[in-house]
Parts: structure tokens; C-alpha cells; sequence
């Protein structure tokens, strides 16, 4: 082997996955590595503002906290405890995220003091009558979807990945949906949401983003646009804190009892 | 356990928290609600009232310290009612405190707990006395004085209760609807301790996969009365006597959550009121989610009802169907409808129910409420209600 061809193997190391890459597996692999970059932060709390936008602009809003454990092997566990509109508040939804079968979800109604096991079908529905569906609010584990890289871009002077990924999981209001994620730090910066039809239905655009614990990216507002209807919903996460100290316990249909 | 006492024991916890622990949260929330219920028919009884206001209030108190892990909770509930004396009252619903420790949690004071999973009836729940004043459909409950310590495992959730005060069931006055015109006389009881009984029950639950499974055992003075009557020399009904024995009650609930399809049964069996009898509600829920595009769901509710009791008054749905209709719109007003009869399959007996309600604004909501009863034998409860439909419009303010 000559000199030159010890410089040309580093070279080729780097640029053969990609060469050798099906535009699937390059979109995969983009999705592994946000999930490993994004894994490992154990349980994270928050509160939660949501505002509901109509056509002609008129405001409704709600308020929530998040509670989320992330489970080794399998999708993380997630209580969410309502405060207003005053109506509703106390009532708490669990959700234990699953890779490839079903969620297993429950909701606490505290007028009647029940803990009533709901389906897990209701993916495409609006969560508390926002553009946010079920789907949209679930922890997003990679095997939910397949992946097709599209394309390299710049967005808002960053590089970004533009993948499309596809819902496996039954039930999904969703053919498809291209995310533009940053190439520096595999977070998402867009998502456009196509309908059964395959016309697009919603942008998600995610704003404000904060490093915690020096590691994971968290966007502090995210604005979900529903282009066929003129509605849009403000999401603002406030006073996120990571490693609480949470367990499987606080995660239970005990704990949603609890929640206040 | 008297008011007063459980007042003492949540005092005392709340002194023996430390210092910091006060930098816990604490709130005051409630509702007021204004009820208009119009009744198309005279009453039965010329002493019974027609149409009629009422209002009412739920305040509420909430504290958490030591991080959580404890925490007191207060929610009274009043009433003034404009025709029925036995519907203007006052009852703490909660006055408890909650110690949850790493797998294990204790309450002590009065406090509310659900079991089941039915829609149309509620067999299996048994710890707190149905407020049926409040409500015909039963779903209204009085405090109860309880101790309840939780062991929580990974095979399922074990709880005891100690109830150490026992409740009567609620009933509308003489001039009251929705209820024979007929007195009430003073309750009868087997135990000679009368209220003071100390009752016991025992719960697993578990929820594993698609199934959540609950048994229960339960061994004291039955919530739901049995009726006796006093008769007059001419053999008429002068008086309805409400008699609590003491029951062993076994229940079993469980519900299988399929995709869109929600499976479920409710059993009972009763030991010590008559001879021993069973109870069984089973049907499933299919919910239509995202109807025609729209964000609505739409879901269907059937339950076959059985009771062993050849008693149509006391156990009105002993071979009944019901057939319920869903409608959630999942708009920013969360608009919601349950609409379903009751249908008895021996007799033209039925019991039909809407129920409605819709945010306006961010604390105010508007709930439409209506129950018709037709049909059924002579001294059953459907036909003696006969006179009693009425449409319901309450308005609630939320704090």
C-alpha cells in the first residue's frame, strides 16, 4: 500500500456509511442517534401553558404539569396533572409508552374519585381540544416509525437533516411527516404533519431552546399551526427540572390518585 | 370516628411536620351551581313539589408537605333546596390525611373511594353511601370515616379499610320527587351497635397488559338498604322502613382495554340480606374516534344488568340492557353527551337518561340533565317514578 493510500482511508471511513447508506437507513440512523443523545436523563418535571388559538384569534388557555420517567428497554411513563380551566382541574392522565404494542393509559376523573382505564386508540384525537394530538404529545421512541432521509438544508442559518418518518403504530392521523433536525445537535426544529389524505395538515415549530444538564435540549415553546383549519396552539414549558428523584412508584395508578 | 377526632389527627400531623416541610403547596378550589329542574307532570302525591330551584357549593381545601409525601384534603358540600327539605344539608365529603411512603400509603380521616369500571351501574363499589337526595343515578357519594392502609407491590395493590362509622343512605323528603310519596321511618339495623359497627373491606387491584383486575371482600353494614313496610289495617303503605343488616359482600371487577374496544364486568354476591343472591353488569364500550374527520368521538355503551333479587323496587335492573351513546366533540369547550336507556327484557319497564354539559368561558359550565321512566310493574321503582321525568339545567361557576 503506498503513502497516498494510508491518507485515503480515513476518508473513506467517514464518507462509506454514507455512500453505502439507503436513503432509510441514513433517516434511521439520524433518529438512533437523536434518541441516544437525548437518552439517559432519567425523569424530568415541568409545568405546562397552553394556549388555544380559534381563527379569529380569541384565546383559551391551560394549564398543566408533566411528570416523566424514562424507562430503559421500553417507552417512558408520563402523569400529567390539569389545573385549569378550573373545570377540569385534578384531572390527571397516565401513560406508559410502549415501543411497538399499544400505550397503556388511564385518567383520573376526581369528581367521581375514578381511575378509568381509557383507550390508546385515541392517537389522532385533540389533546384538551388543542392542535396537539395524543400522537404528537407521546414520547417519540424510535421504532414508532420508519425513516427516509430527504435531503440536507439550511434552516434559520443551521444545517439540518430533513427526514420523513412514517407512523408503524395503528391509528395515527399521520401518512407522514417531515422533520427538519439540527445537525449539530439532533434536535428537531420542524415537523410538518400530513393528513390520511396526504395533505398537509399542521407545522410544529420549536422555539426557545435551553441545554440542561449540559446534555439534552429542551424547546421552551413550541407553536403547532393547523393550516386547514386557522387554529394554532402555544405550547410553554416552564421551570423544567431533570433528576428529581422520581420512581416507578410515582408512576403508578396510586400516584394518579395522589396527583393534585 | 367522630368529625372532631378526624379534625385532631390531621391537626396533630400537620404539628409534627417540620419546619421547611411548610414550603409545601397549598390551595382553595371549588364551585357554586345554580339547578333548575323542570318537571312536565304533576306528582303522584298532591304534597310533592313541582318545579324547582336549588343551590349549592363545593369548597375545597388542599395542602401538601414533606415533599409530597403527606397531605390534607377538605371538601365540603352544601346545599339549600327550594321543595325538598331532606335535599337542603350540608356533609364533608373529605377531611383526610394522606402518608405516602415509598410502597405503601395510609390515610386516615373522611374520604371518598371508587371501584369499577361499569358505566350503567356501580356494583362493586361499596365503601362510601350513595347521597341519592343528590342524585337519582347514584353516583353522588357521602363521606366516609376510614383508615386505609395501601401495600403496593409489583403484584398489584393490596388495600384494608377500617370504617368505623357507618352512614345512611340519603332519600328525598316527603315533599321531595323521585321518590315514593311515602314517609320514611327510622332506619332499623341488625347490628345492636347500629351506626357505630365497625365495618371492614379488603382490595386488590392490578393492572397488567391489556387488564385491570380488582377483588374485593367486604363484611359489614350493607350500604344499599333493604325496605320493609308498614301497612295500615286497609293493607296501604303508610311508612318505608330502610334496614341495614350486616352483609359478607365478594366483588369482582375487570376490564379488558382492547385497541378501541373496552371490555368489562362487574359480579357481586351478598351474603345477609335474604337469601344470598348475585349481581353482574358486563357489556363493552367501542369508541368511533375522529368521526367523519372531525375531532368528535362517538362511543357505544352496552351493558347487560342482572340481579338475583325478584324485587322490581329494590333491584329495578334484574334482566335489564343498557344501551348508552357517547358523544365527546373535543372542542376548546369540551362538549359532552351520554345519552342511554335502561331496558328491562321480561317487561315494557325503561329507563331513559341524557346527560350534557359545555364550558362557557374559562369558569363557568352549563349542564343539561334529563331521566324519563316508563313502563314496569305496579310497585316497581320505574312505575312508581312514573310521574317523576324531569329536564335539568344547572349552571356552575368554578373557583
Amino acid at each position: 500500500m503506498s503513502r497516498h493510500a494510508w491518507l485515503l482511508i480515513p476518508i473513506l471511513l467517514l464518507s462509506s456509511p454514507l455512500a453505502a447508506q439507503t436513503p432509510e437507513e441514513k433517516g434511521l440512523a439520524i433518529a438512533v442517534e437523536a434518541d441516544r443523545r437525548d437518552s439517559g436523563w432519567g425523569d424530568m418535571q415541568g409545568e405546562l401553558e397552553m394556549i388555544l388559538r380559534n381563527r379569529n384569534g380569541d384565546e383559551s388557555r391551560r394549564q398543566l404539569r408533566s411528570r416523566s420517567l424514562e424507562v430503559k428497554g421500553d417507552g417512558d411513563k408520563t402523569l400529567i396533572i390539569f389545573d385549569a380551566p378550573p373545570d377540569v382541574k385534578g384531572t390527571a392522565f397516565l401513560s406508559y409508552t410502549h415501543a411497538t404494542r399499544p400505550d397503556d393509559q388511564w385518567l383520573y376523573l376526581p369528581a367521581l374519585k375514578r381511575v378509568k382505564r381509557i383507550s390508546s386508540a385515541n392517537k389522532s384525537g385533540p389533546f384538551m381540544g388543542s392542535e396537539f394530538a395524543y400522537e404528537d404529545i407521546a414520547s417519540q421512541e424510535v421504532e414508532k416509525y420508519r425513516y427516509k432521509y430527504l435531503r440536507d438544508e439550511v434552516l434559520d442559518g443551521r444545517p439540518v437533516f430533513v427526514i420523513e418518518r412514517y407512523p408503524r403504530y395503528r391509528n395515527s392521523g399521520y401518512t407522514r411527516q417531515v422533520a427538519w433536525i439540527d445537525q449539530e445537535t439532533y434536535r428537531p426544529a420542524k415537523v410538518e404533519f400530513y393528513d390520511r389524505k396526504n395533505a398537509l395538515l399542521k407545522t410544529l415549530t420549536y422555539h426557545d431552546y435551553k441545554l440542561h444538564l449540559g446534555r439534552y435540549w429542551r424547546a421552551h415553546r413550541m407553536e403547532m399551526v393547523n393550516h386547514q383549519t386557522g387554529k394554532s396552539t402555544t405550547l410553554l414549558w416552564k421551570n423544567i427540572r431533570f433528576r428529581t428523584g422520581l420512581t416507578a412508584r410515582d408512576f403508578d395508578r396510586n400516584a394518579l390518585k395522589r396527583a393534585r | 370516628m367522630r368529625f372532631g377526632d378526624a379534625i385532631a389527627v390531621a391537626v396533630l400531623c400537620l404539628a409534627g411536620s417540620q419546619a421547611p416541610a411548610w414550603a409545601g403547596r397549598s390551595e382553595w378550589s371549588g364551585e357554586a351551581a345554580l339547578e333548575a329542574r323542570y318537571f312536565p307532570e304533576p306528582p303522584l302525591s298532591p304534597v310533592q313539589h313541582g318545579d324547582n330551584l336549588s343551590v349549592s357549593a363545593r369548597p375545597e381545601y388542599y395542602r401538601e408537605w414533606d415533599g409530597g409525601r403527606q397531605a390534607f384534603r377538605v371538601e365540603l358540600f352544601g346545599r339549600a333546596d327550594q321543595g325538598d327539605d331532606e335535599r337542603t344539608r350540608a356533609d364533608v365529603r373529605e377531611l383526610s390525611w394522606t402518608y405516602a411512603g415509598g410502597d405503601w400509603e395510609l390515610t386516615a380521616g373522611i374520604g371518598r373511594v371508587f371501584w369499577g369500571v361499569t358505566e350503567s351501574l356501580h356494583l362493586v363499589d361499596i365503601v362510601n353511601q350513595t347521597d341519592q337526595v343528590e342524585n337519582p343515578d347514584g353516583e353522588d357519594k357521602l363521606g366516609q370515616p376510614m383508615i386505609r392502609v395501601a401495600l403496593i407491590r409489583d403484584w398489584g395493590t393490596v388495600e384494608a379499610f377500617v370504617l368505623p362509622y357507618f352512614r345512611e343512605r340519603t332519600f328525598p323528603g316527603p315533599r321531595g320527587r323521585l321518590w315514593p310519596a311515602v314517609p320514611l321511618a327510622p332506619a332499623v339495623y341488625e347490628s345492636p351497635r347500629r351506626r357505630r359497627h365497625v365495618d371492614a373491606a379488603l382490595r386488590w387491584s392490578h393492572a397488567t397488559g391489556i387488564w385491570d383486575l380488582g377483588l374485593s371482600v367486604f363484611r359489614g353494614t350493607s350500604r344499599e338498604p333493604r325496605f320493609a313496610v308498614v301497612l295500615d289495617p286497609l293493607g296501604r303503605i303508610q311508612a318505608i322502613v330502610p334496614v341495614y343488616e350486616i352483609i359478607d359482600q365478594v366483588g369482582v371487577d375487570l376490564q379488558a382495554t382492547v385497541d378501541a374496544w373496552l371490555w368489562k364486568l362487574e359480579w357481586i354476591r351478598r351474603r345477609g340480606q335474604g337469601p344470598d343472591f348475585d349481581a353482574l353488569a358486563a357489556g363493552f364500550e367501542y369508541t368511533f374516534y375522529g368521526v367523519r374527520d372531525t375531532p368528535a368521538d362517538v362511543g357505544l355503551v352496552v351493558e347487560y344488568l342482572y340481579d338475583g333479587r325478584d324485587d322490581p323496587f329494590q333491584a329495578p335492573f334484574a334482566n335489564d340492557v343498557f344501551v348508552g351513546l357517547r358523544l365527546a366533540l373535543n372542542d376548546v369547550q369540551t362538549t359532552e353527551l351520554l345519552a342511554g336507556v335502561i331496558a328491562d327484557l321480561d317487561t315494557d319497564e325503561r329507563f331513559y337518561s341524557i346527560e350534557a354539559s359545555r364550558r362557557v368561558g374559562e369558569r363557568w359550565t352549563v349542564s343539561l340533565e334529563g331521566r324519563w321512566f316508563s313502563g314496569g310493574p305496579a310497585l316497581s321503582l320505574v312505575n312508581v317514578l312514573r310521574n317523576d321525568d324531569y329536564l335539568q339545567l344547572e349552571v356552575t361557576r368554578h373557583f
